[in-house]
């Protein structure tokens, strides 16, 4: 019987290419560079949000695990910032309403507030429904909804 | 690729760094300059630029080309631009903050008009710190900025401005001591940081206008 020969194993490579990672995950954090600058500016005049991503002590080169960190800190920032304004439109929109609301029937929402802030818009002003001509108007039931002339 | 313009020279990249940002540039002008009191011509030109800076350009800032490149490079070396401020961010926060651009000597001041016009990320080097050309390239282990007297180590890996010795500053950063201009400084290398993003024109255009700016001082 003839000696069977085996033919030598067949390598597979697992090494991958470092810099193409590096290069695919530096596209994807320039892509969410540009989402977070676009949120920032749709978010604008609004307070209270979080946008930092901690530092790499930089400036030096990051390696692929460094920039895949990077990149997953930049998306749950971006996601986060994503949902708490979309929290808050959810608000302000319903504060529209309830200023519209108050416009048409004063006397049904008395003493209650909306200030600009409430809204997402820039400036002190606010929507403050009050009785015309003080005591009076209370006992008369006649509201109105006044609107401040902005910041003193 | 283009040639760079009169005056205008090019320094290298070092690997790993070119490798890593191909479209990394570093481009600059060796020149003389002052760090005296500004004359008011170019204090006008300050508080002219000042008065067309709002606040809502800060805001939209981060979505101009050449701003939000800065930003995405700084991401990419390791820093967080809301942290470590961006040079034309950094220079319009200081305008938010102060309400106007206070003039701070000749060269300070022609350095942020044009970082302000142009929104590319300037610097100045003195050249009595520099020995030949400047480039771009990453520290050694235990390297230490300049003479490495009184200096911090740098970070593994650290990116920097180097001349033919030593490690001038990082590529954005503080320098070391002496290449910082003072009042005895009389000649600047004027270096333009060109990243994947900023066309060579307007780094190139940046370094012509704070040029011109400084050598009208001196006529």
């Amino acid at each position: 019987m003839s000696e069977l020969t085996l033919a030598p194993p067949l390598r597979i490579s697992t090494g991958i290419d470092e810099a193409a990672a590096r290069r695919t995950l530096r596209a994807q954090i320039a892509k969410l560079e540009r989402e977070l600058a676009e949120l920032f500016t749709r978010a604008y005049p609004r307070k209270g949000f979080d946008w930092s991503v901690a530092s790499r002590s930089g400036p030096r080169l990051l390696g692929l695990q460094e920039l895949e960190e990077l990149r997953d800190d930049l998306a749950g920032r971006v996601e986060d910032v994503r949902h708490e304004l979309r929290g808050r439109n959810q608000v302000e929109q319903a504060n529209i309403r309830l200023i519209d609301r108050m416009v048409a029937d004063p006397a049904s929402y008395r003493w209650v507030q909306v200030s600009a802030d409430d809204v997402g818009a820039r400036g002190c002003k606010y929507w403050h429904s009050l009785p015309k001509l003080g005591i009076v108007g209370m006992l008369m039931g006649w509201w109105r909804v006044k609107i401040s002339s902005g910041c003193p | 690729m283009n040639e760079p313009g009169p005056n205008v020279l090019t320094g290298r990249i070092a690997e790993p760094a070119a490798s890593e940002f191909p479209a990394l540039k570093l481009r600059y002008r060796v020149l003389d300059a002052s760090t005296h009191r500004s004359p008011k011509y170019l204090r006008k030109q300050l508080k002219h630029i000042s008065n067309r800076m709002v606040g809502e350009r800060a805001i939209n800032l981060r979505r101009e080309p050449i701003a939000h490149a800065y930003r995405v490079f700084f991401r990419h070396i390791g820093l967080d631009p809301d942290e470590t401020p961006t040079p034309v961010e950094s220079v319009l926060a200081e305008r938010l903050r102060a309400g106007r651009f206070a003039s701070a000597g000749i060269l300070v001041d022609a350095l942020t008009i044009a970082i302000v016009e142009s929104g590319v990320a300037l610097r100045a080097f003195d050249t009595q710190a520099i020995e030949g050309e400047l480039w771009i390239r990453v520290a050694s282990q235990g390297e230490r900025l300049g003479d490495g007297r009184g200096e911090p180590e740098l970070p593994d890996g650290a990116i920097v401005i180097a001349d033919q010795h030593k490690a001038i500053a990082p590529i954005f950063g503080d320098p070391a001591d002496r290449a910082l201009p003072s009042r005895s400084t009389s000649r600047v290398a004027l270096c333009a940081i060109e990243v994947a993003g900023v066309p060579q024109i307007a780094s190139e255009e940046a370094l012509w206008k704070c040029a011109t700016l400084i050598e009208q001082t001196l006529e």
